[in-house]
């Protein structure tokens, strides 16, 4: 059996009694010492790829893991692999796509998966629009990319037309509106 | 340039006032944000960064309250600039050495700022002096509140307001105290007191966030939850163990005082007599010796030197501070000339000229 934190042959079988719940850990002797002696390790707060890398060890086989790896967000592209390499998410679209894998993540993270705090005052645009404009957005970089700016102008102005929609419904629902001409941001 | 104005004048968290503030810095909440309709920052093409920062900057703007605030484009800041703002936690260190688009919008009094495109699209900070985590709630609320009128968030039903990284989902809130603990730093507690603040679900950091060495005996204590809490009592569980740490330090400098009162007059005393003295000295010793002065200036052991005074230093002793405030070149041995000049005509008595002749 290998240490679970980093390749060395695990050693000592240690259960941690003092967490809620029992933590099982199996460890190289030189982590053990770490383990079990706190004052001479650095205190750094957990980081997300660290906790999302223990988390996958004790629950993913390597084949599993392999398969979650190159699952990919339809609306902004980002792998589970690079989410797990970098600990940063690509869309607001991947909480819900990553919903799965998530969760457990967060239940340890925070001991909860549910917001009770603030919320903003007026209804949130649907998530269904938000998602189809990060999508345009994707395919407008692709399409500078490629040179086609035919298609790249179209993609603008479908983007445009969507802030302005979105500003004009802001007003007309009665918010401090100022000078909000169809200025869309430049690109 | 507003850079030379804030150079000349000194931050509110450095003021030295606000309760407990002989302990307790400065009391800081921030919170994180993202606009809807655009991916999260590492997803983003440079087209979308150089549009979102214009979309946030100009919504912002569009808020009467909002537009009296300096907005500064980090993007064409020098390197120095956007050091000298990191030291004035302004900024975080990450906005200054990332790339692409990006600014923040700040306060004139510092109290407030706003950086868009961090690691989240927006990362709203509030810092009052002193302990004070409750009017910065206040104050950090109706800001939020302000830029949500302009600009549509991405909010989640179940998970609150939706962040880059998981860790800050829900309230995407950190609140924080900066504090000075020299006392529980040479009486040897200080990782004893850290483990149990671990063990309640609070981080401690150095001065500079994440990261970052502790600097000057400075710590920063804030909460590593921020999902399935409201903001009230996220304030609160912080707030709750700042009495606690208060007195863990008293006690410890009482310690100090009655066990052997005179090895540490000796140890503030020679530590005020080299700031005072040193032909060169480095950043890393000038902090340290100030966290030992400051502590005696608290203790009543040292007496013509002004809390004000030894808070100053600490930041305008920093190699981008004291390379503007001096105008002095970048070396590191210059700078070290320079930081003990610079020393010298706050720490040393000005009365006294004549009587060296």
């Amino acid at each position: 059996m290998k240490c679970q934190k980093c390749e060395k042959p695990a050693t000592f079988h240690i259960t941690d009694l003092t967490v809620e719940p029992l933590l099982a850990l199996h460890l190289c002797p030189d982590c053990a010492k770490q383990y079990l002696q706190p004052e001479q390790a650095a205190l750094p707060a957990p980081t997300m790829s660290s906790v999302i890398d223990k988390q996958l060890k004790l629950e993913q086989t390597a084949e599993e893991l392999k398969e979650l790896d190159s699952k990919s967000c339809p609306v902004c592209g980002v792998t589970f692999f690079e989410f797990r390499q970098a600990g940063r998410l690509g869309c607001p679209h991947d909480y819900d796509f990553f919903q799965a894998e998530l969760e457990p993540l967060l239940l340890n993270v925070h001991g909860n998966t549910k917001h009770v705090g603030k919320h903003p005052r007026r209804v949130p645009l649907e998530s269904e629009v938000t998602n189809a404009v990060i999508q345009e957005r994707r395919e407008l970089r692709d399409a500078v990319e490629t040179e086609d700016y035919e298609r790249a102008s179209k993609i603008r102005d479908r983007i445009r037309t969507f802030e302005t929609q979105a500003r004009d419904g802001d007003r007309d629902s009665g918010n401090s509106g100022g000078e909000s001409s169809g200025e869309g941001a430049e690109v | 340039m507003i850079i030379e104005d804030l150079a000349e004048r000194i931050g509110e968290w450095l003021r030295g006032s606000g309760p407990e503030s002989d302990i307790v810095m400065s009391s800081r909440i921030r919170l994180a944000r993202n606009v809807a309709d655009f991916p999260f920052i590492r997803r983003c093409s440079d087209i979308d960064r150089a549009n979102l920062e214009a979309t946030v900057r100009d919504s912002m703007k569009r808020h009467l309250r909002l537009a009296e605030l300096d907005y500064v484009n980090v993007a064409l800041l020098d390197p120095l600039d956007r050091q000298f703002l990191v030291e004035r936690q302004l900024i975080s260190r990450e906005l200054s050495e990332a790339e692409g688009a990006r600014s923040v919008a700040i306060e004139k009094e510092e109290r407030l700022s706003v950086m868009i495109n961090e690691e989240d699209h927006l990362r709203i900070q509030v810092m009052h002096s002193g302990f004070d985590l409750q009017s910065a709630w206040e104050r950090i609320n109706e800001l939020d509140n302000q830029i949500e009128s302009q600009i549509r968030y991405a909010y989640h039903q179940q998970y609150g307001y939706l962040t880059a990284c998981p860790t800050n989902v829900g309230t995407g809130m950190r609140v924080s105290v900066l504090v000075h603990l020299p006392a529980l730093v040479i009486t040897q507690q200080i990782d004893k007191v850290f483990r149990s603040l671990q063990r309640i679900n609070l981080v401690v950091r150095g001065l500079y966030g994440e990261g970052s060495q502790a600097m000057g005996d400075f710590y920063q204590v804030s909460n590593q939850i921020t999902l399935g809490k409201t903001e009230e009592d996220l304030v609160r569980r912080v707030s709750e163990v700042v009495p606690v740490l208060i007195n863990y330090e008293r006690k410890a400098r009482e310690y100090l005082i009655n066990e052997n009162q005179h090895d540490l007059f000796d140890q503030v005393s020679r530590a005020y007599g080299t700031l005072q003295n040193a032909q060169q000295i480095s950043s890393e010793e000038t902090m340290h010796l100030l966290s030992r002065v400051r502590m005696g200036v608290n203790l009543g052991l040292i007496g013509n030197v002004e809390i004000p005074t030894i808070n100053k230093l600490f930041v305008h002793t920093q190699p981008a501070h004291l390379q503007k405030l001096t105008r002095s070149g970048t070396s590191n041995s210059q700078g070290n000339i320079e930081r003990a000049n610079y020393l010298q005509s706050h720490l040393r008595p000005r009365t006294d000229s004549s009587e060296h002749n």
